[in-house]
């Protein structure tokens, strides 16, 4: 065994074991700090011992039963300052030694739950995910978020506050409570998704990094529990992946959906999406991720915007604003009413979306709204439109779209007004 | 990433002879140990008390030299601990584990990295 041997079986440890490590002793240690300090503690012996001892068979295993013994040695030493623990009392019970290795998935889905909990603040969640699932470094987070290292810190730490305070069990909800917890689990890796799949601001890669995690995370979430919104999730994921190379041209500017190069989707992730869509239909009980992954569904399997069935994706649009009705679903569906049923159909439907006014600072409305009324030769109402949409973007790529948008309409006969 | 902890107490609490600032006194003395074994120590030291220091400036090149800080009732920079962690919140929680953050307070700052480009004031 050289030297070498073993520090690339920890680095391979670190990257690979370190997160499920961490999980396993949350739940024997019940408690963040204790949890983290344990890891770490672990990690260092290993850095001490693998080289003279040869590399352990099961990395996970001595991990966590070392990192375990550390904190049991703490206390143990503390306990001698200031008089007994009950942490103390619990973890020397004869009964707690041989209880190793319990399933492994299920402790790193017991920590996003807890990561998720509602009694967070919706920042914290996503802040105290990304770091102890996730595995991003404060400053990763920050760099992400745009926001200072401090205050990310302080969030995690109060968050951790909270979950000691109000002692949040570590545990997975009961299945009573299940439908709700998983709700916040959910929103919490779309809201990863995004911020890696629309955010043109800060380094592109970090950005990827982000859909990377949040699939990951879908994954496991899908791998334990069959529901049909966690399959629909993981499949929207999927299928906003897989269009990523044909979303943005070299120059770095967005491709709409419509004249992207088909030839560059992912056709394994579509596929992978495809299954998971129909495991998630076999359920019998659809929600919004189910129905918005399934419209995404239905683009992909276009290989062109003509054979797009944009009636089913009407169809779809219908029942998602039945179960889930919002002002960005009913413009999303007037728009497929306009590629269905051609411009004036679509420019009525979009004022109908519109008009209650929740949609004037939206971009993409006023965006789709230019579109129509191109299509309709209405250019100065077009010119218009877009001139509000470019107002309100503060997307470079999106901004940059849209002004050469405007760019393209015919030019203003000479000597007319506005 | 390297972090600095600058620990910050108040001498006439620390050295005011209660139970409480000697329990923390004696657990300092061995608070490098449990740094090392947990992998996360780089260097440490203890300062003496202010009234030690000199302070010197250099205005169109000539050097200034002044005693003090004096010692005031206020907390004083007391000691400084150079400490490797994953980020700020491992920083914070290794700070958070030093006996004399019972009794003042430790600033954690992360050590600047060269390779980035300077704040923009």
């Amino acid at each position: 065994m050289s030297a070498a041997d073993a520090r690339d079986a920890l680095e391979v440890a670190y990257r690979t074991e370190k997160r499920r490590v961490l999980a396993t002793l949350l739940r024997l240690l019940g408690g963040f700090d204790a949890a983290e300090e344990a890891l770490h503690e672990a990690f260092a012996a290993a850095a001490d011992r693998w080289p003279r001892e040869g590399i352990p068979a099961n990395p996970y295993a001595w991990l966590v039963s070392t990192g375990r013994f550390k904190a049991v040695d703490r206390w143990r030493r503390q306990t001698r300052l200031a008089n007994a623990g009950p942490e103390l009392a619990a973890l020397s019970a004869p009964a707690m030694e041989p209880s190793m290795p319990e399933p492994v998935q299920d402790d790193e889905l017991r920590l996003i739950f807890i990561c998720c909990h509602p009694a967070l603040p919706p920042d914290a969640r996503l802040a105290l995910t990304l770091r102890e699932v996730g595995g991003l470094t404060t400053e990763e987070i920050a760099r992400a978020y745009l926001t200072r290292a401090s205050t990310i810190a302080q969030r995690i730490v109060r968050a951790k506050a909270r979950i000691r305070d109000e002692a949040i069990p570590y545990e997975l909800p009961g299945r009573a409570e299940l439908p709700m917890r998983l709700d916040s689990v959910l929103r919490v890796l779309y809201l990863i998704f995004n911020e890696g799949y629309a955010a043109t601001e800060g380094p592109s890669l970090m950005r990827a990094d982000l859909c990377a995690e949040a699939i990951r995370l879908g994954r496991r979430v899908v791998e334990l529990l069959e529901e049909p919104e966690a399959l629909g999730l993981l499949a929207l994921m999927l299928l906003h992946e897989a269009r990523r190379a044909a979303r943005v041209d070299a120059a770095g500017d967005l491709v709409l959906l419509e004249e992207q190069d088909r030839s560059l989707w992912d056709r394994g992730r579509s596929t992978e999406a495809q299954e998971l869509l129909e495991r998630a239909f076999a359920r019998r009980s659809v929600g919004p991720y189910v129905l918005q992954a399934a419209i995404a569904a239905v683009h992909t399997q276009a290989r062109s915007v003509g054979e797009t069935d944009w009636n089913q994706i009407v169809a779809l649009y219908d029942v998602l604003g039945r179960i889930a009705a919002s002002p960005v679903v009913a413009l999303n569906r007037a728009v497929a009413i306009g590629m269905r049923d051609g411009p004036e159909a679509g420019l009525a439907a979009i004022e109908a979306a519109m008009t209650p006014g929740s949609l004037d600072g939206y971009p993409l409305a006023h965006a789709a709204r230019a579109d129509m009324q191109r299509r309709l030769g209405l250019t100065e109402a077009a010119r218009a439109s877009y001139h509000r949409a470019v107002e309100l973007t503060r997307q470079p790529a999106e901004r940059r779209f849209l002004q050469a948008r405007l760019a393209q309409l015919p030019a203003r006969p000479a000597g007319a007004e506005d | 990433m390297r972090y600095a902890c600058l620990i910050y107490y108040n001498p006439k609490t620390l050295f005011g002879g209660s139970p409480e600032a000697e329990a923390v006194l004696a657990e300092c003395t061995t608070h490098d140990v449990k740094l090392k074994e947990s992998g996360h120590f780089v260097m440490a030291e203890a300062l003496e008390l202010p009234e030690s220091a000199m302070t010197v400036q250099v205005r169109d090149g000539k050097m200034s030299a002044v005693d003090g800080p004096f010692m005031e009732t206020k907390e004083i920079l007391g000691g400084i601990i150079l400490i490797e962690a994953r980020d700020l919140n491992e920083a914070a929680r290794v700070a958070s584990g030093h006996p004399l953050a019972r009794i003042g307070s430790v600033e954690v700052r992360p050590v600047v990295d060269f390779s980035q480009p300077r704040p923009k004031l």
